[in-house]
């Protein structure tokens, strides 16, 4: 398979960032990079990028079983991950969440039928200072209630 | 630091090499620390926290498996806490697990039973269901029941480190961590059943022992595997007169406890049911049952009628058969027949290996010589194939001792991976590729080097004259293809050399026909052979000949018998065998096919009904004869008994060969054949990668 010139650009200054012969440490990076382009990390996915760096399928498996932020199936285009960790769960993220997923209409891991929207229920992310905390793709968004959550989900809604 | 320390374990004062591993320190003092994860020989994971103990001045249980031993070290063991902490890993070790060890087979022989029948952990603080997984089927040979698995990883290490298979992974994390295989749903792999064995718990099951009885229930006998020439020990698991498993976990033998699938499972031919059980004679051209009084009744009287008229015999001899048997079947040839048109299938050179060697000491490697000698050149052999056990050692001595391995062959082969050279050379063009070498092998320490059959005649003569050039001390092993492929040669079953390599000549007979010349006479009276299958591979010229087989199966050879005796095997008798590294070592009986005769009794009997002064023979005066006639097996008896493995080597004068190249032809098994016994393994023939390929790793 083939990536953009954006991410095979990418692809090539990570693996010379290691020193030669440990070209399989840049696995991770490169599973996560492609899934941003792809949407999600695909058999084609995983064939391709074991080809490069000499890892099993099994291997890749391994890695991919292990970090829930490496998805076999594509998320939505806004994904949403609400921290229920201690901070957050403290100052109200599981109403948040409740909240969310009834706005939503879907669960964890699950995706609108529309593809818009996922929602994911997440550990920590470093945010507590300004729990309740979320995620949309990278961007942080702090001090959540649900009602700043319904005006995002209205803003992310709106054709850019 | 100190070359040694110091310490004390429960009291006792215990001296170690500092930095050695205070679990194995322990243990050669006598005090057993639990572990699950840790296991000799593999990488450290320190993943299960059974083997925590107390060590002064430390704020923490700390794990016995990883910790370096340092001096004026106090180390308690069996403590209140240390108890407490196992007790809790135990109960947490169990909070999904089944508990079904009334049908488990590892129940009896497992580590995790015995490890909380002696730390306790009865009563259990966690009342949530158990995660529930259904057991799956990942080849004929592996199950895997994952909530039994205790994730300790030996499984995955053995594959990766010990094979370089790197079959297993582990997926997933937390409670639902699992040990997956390397095709998704199933495995591709050597099928050998250590991750199986090398399991604590029962997780890993075998297809073909899982629910056959209980581990106590079985009699247990230590004997030498028939498929290759490498000599595994392998212990039979016998029940209800049959054998229903084989495995190694006492690690007594060569191959501590490495099997392949060959030693581990392909006992089945035994029960085939197509073993001949009844002898069989030639009536009306057809093949019809008969009582073994008339049918060798019939062998002796046409064995003497020929000899009387002084017509042409030939004698095809055996590779698995034991050296006692060997041993007679010459002495019955040469002197009961009077002829030495006598020979075996030759799978390598070993001749022309000793007449190169002639009044050498300790030039042959012994298998151990494998894991210990810094550096080995393998040259015309896909060892990890062809040879199971050399290709284990050989790697564990580069896991262990970074062992410096070279590679001459015509393909690629799995020691590509770590050898520090592999060269392509077509086959019989190996030594110019090894010549490319010489500055390199030079300059090790010491070198081992292996060779298989394209390795022959005027080649191994050359093989050692560089070997010699290199001004280290050089090791040979000869590959040969079975289990007593080695033994065949050094008990004469030769037409030009009697046991010990001893030319015929001495003896003022003139040498006898070879292989293929007995079958190409034309004027071949009679053709007698034990436990091979020649006319596989060549026509029988000789229409009128007159052939007796003793075999297990009715192969092609046996179809074109006059008569066919029933042979036990090796699994049904006792003797002894000759590796490829010429180590000898006993077999034991297993079991016993009512019907057969092993190969010794049948000497015996045709003896006696010719009249011969000799036979009937019992293994152990046979043993006796061969210790006290045959050049190099002059071994103690007493530790063979006891399972010992002795190199022998044959020091007589060997001084002219004639080199018959043209005879030494390996019939190229993988891990996945094993000639025509491999047939009727059905094991072997049931997993996927069967029946696999030479040089394509
Ligand atoms: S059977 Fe042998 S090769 Fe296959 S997974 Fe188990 S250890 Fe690895
Ligand atoms: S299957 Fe057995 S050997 Fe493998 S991790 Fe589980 S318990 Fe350990
Ligand atoms: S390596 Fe050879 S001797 Fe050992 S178990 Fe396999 S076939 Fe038998
Ligand atoms: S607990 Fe939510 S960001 Fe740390
Ligand atoms: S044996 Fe030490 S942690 Fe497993």
């Amino acid at each position: 398979m083939t990536f953009s010139p954006q991410l095979e650009a990418r692809f090539e200054k990570l693996l010379r960032s290691y020193p030669p012969g440990r070209q399989r440490a840049a696995l991770v990076p490169m599973l996560l990079y492609a899934q941003d382009e792809v949407g999600a990390v695909t058999p084609e996915v995983v064939e391709e990028i074991g080809r490069r760096l000499g890892v099993s399928t099994l291997e890749i498996e391994e890695v991919i079983s292990y970090y829930s932020m490496l998805r076999r199936t594509p998320a939505g285009k806004h994904h949403i991950q609400i921290c229920t960790n201690i901070s957050c769960m403290l100052l109200g993220a599981e109403e948040l969440w409740e909240h969310a997923c009834r706005r939503l209409g879907i669960g964890h891991r699950e995706v609108t039928p529309d593809g818009q929207f996922s929602l994911e229920e997440v550990e920590c992310i470093g945010a507590c200072s300004w729990a309740p905390a979320l995620l949309v793709n990278y961007d942080y968004h702090h001090h959540m209630t649900p009602e700043k959550l319904d005006r995002l989900i209205e803003s992310l809604r709106k054709p850019q | 630091m100190a070359d040694r320390v110091k310490l004390q374990i429960d009291g006792k004062t215990v001296e170690a090499p500092a930095g050695a591993l205070l679990i194995n320190v322990a243990r050669q003092a006598g005090i057993d620390i639990p572990a699950f994860c840790y296991y000799d020989g593999l990488a450290l994971q320190a993943a299960c926290r059974m083997c925590l103990v107390e060590v002064e001045k430390a704020p923490k249980l700390l794990a016995a498996c990883t910790l370096p031993v340092t001096d004026g070290m106090v180390v308690r063991t069996e403590t209140a806490q240390v108890r407490e902490a196992r007790k809790a890993m135990l109960e947490f070790l169990l909070t999904n697990h089944p508990l079904d060890c009334p049908v488990c087979d590892k129940g009896g022989e497992c580590e995790l039973q015995d490890a909380v029948f002696r730390y306790g952990a009865g009563e259990s603080r966690f009342t949530e269901e158990k995660l529930h997984v259904p057991e799956a089927q990942w080849s004929p040979v592996v199950y895997y029941d994952a909530p039994r698995c205790i994730l300790c990883y030996r499984c995955v290490r053995i594959c990766d480190e010990g094979l370089g298979v790197r079959a297993l992974g582990v997926v997933n994390r937390g409670a639902t961590t699992e040990i997956a295989p390397n095709r998704g749903d199933h495995l591709e792999c050597d099928e050998c059943g250590m991750c199986i064995d090398i399991c604590p718990v029962g997780a890993l099951t075998s297809g073909i022992y899982r629910y056959k009885t209980r581990p106590w229930e079985m009699k247990h006998v230590g004997t030498i595997c028939t498929h290759c020439g490498d000599g595994c020990k392998t212990t039979l698991g016998v029940y209800g007169g049959q054998i229903i498993r084989g495995n190694n976990r006492d690690r007594s033998g060569i191959n501590d406890e490495f099997l392949c699938i060959k030693g581990r499972y392909a006992f089945d031919f035994v029960h085939h049911p197509d073993r001949l059980r009844t002898p069989l004679v030639r009536r009306n051209g057809q093949l019809v049952e008969t009582s073994w009084a008339e049918a060798l009744d019939l062998v002796a009287r046409k064995f003497s009628e020929v000899k009387a008229r002084g017509r042409k015999f030939g004698v095809i001899g055996s590779n698995r058969t034991t050296n006692e048997e060997n041993y007679v079947l010459q002495t019955f040839v040469r002197q009961g027949l009077g002829t030495n048109n006598l020979d075996h299938h030759r799978t390598g050179d070993v001749v022309s290996l000793v007449a190169a060697l002639a009044g050498r000491q300790g030039a042959l490697a012994a298998s151990a010589d494998l894991y210990q000698r810094k550096a080995a050149l393998i040259v015309a052999a896909d060892l990890a194939q062809q040879h199971p056990l050399l290709a284990f050692l050989l790697r564990a001595n580069w896991r262990h001792h970074q062992a410096r391995v070279y590679v001459v062959t015509p393909g690629p082969v799995r020691e590509d991976s770590y050898a520090v050279r592999s060269v392509r050379a077509p086959s019989g063009e190996e030594l110019a590729a090894v010549e490319s070498l010489r500055d390199a092998l030079a300059a090790e320490p010491e070198l081992v080097i292996l060779f298989g059959d394209s390795v022959k005649g005027e080649r191994v003569r050359r093989l050692v004259e560089f070997g010699d050039s290199l001004g280290i001390s050089v090791q040979y092993v000869c590959l040969l293809d079975y289990s007593n492929s080695r033994g065949a040669a050094d008990m004469g079953v030769l037409p030009d050399l009697l046991p010990g390599y001893a030319p015929v000549e001495a003896s003022g007979a003139p040498p006898g026909l070879t292989l293929p010349e007995m079958l190409d006479a034309p004027d071949l009276d009679v053709l007698w052979v034990i436990g091979a299958n020649p006319l596989a591979r060549r026509a029988l010229t000789s229409k009128e000949a007159f052939v007796v087989v003793q075999d297990l199966f009715l192969t092609e050879t046996a179809a074109r018998a006059d008569v066919i005796l029933p042979a036990a095997s090796a699994y049904e008798k006792t003797g002894t065998v000759t590796n490829t590294c010429g180590e000898v070592q006993r077999l034991r009986k297993a079991v016993e096919i009512p019907g057969t005769k092993s190969d010794l009794e049948i000497f015996g009997l045709l003896a006696r009904r010719m009249g011969l002064p000799f036979g009937p023979w019992r293994p152990e005066e046979v043993w006796e004869e061969i210790r006290a006639n045959v050049s190099g097996y002059n071994v103690p008896s007493a530790l063979l008994a006891a399972g010992g493995a002795f190199p022998t080597f044959p020091a007589s004068g060997l001084h002219s060969v004639r080199p018959k190249p043209e005879l030494i032809r390996s019939a190229g098994d993988t891990l996945f054949t094993s000639g025509t016994l491999g047939r009727y393994c059905k094991t072997l023939s049931s997993v996927r990668e069967a029946p696999g390929t030479l040089y394509r790793s």
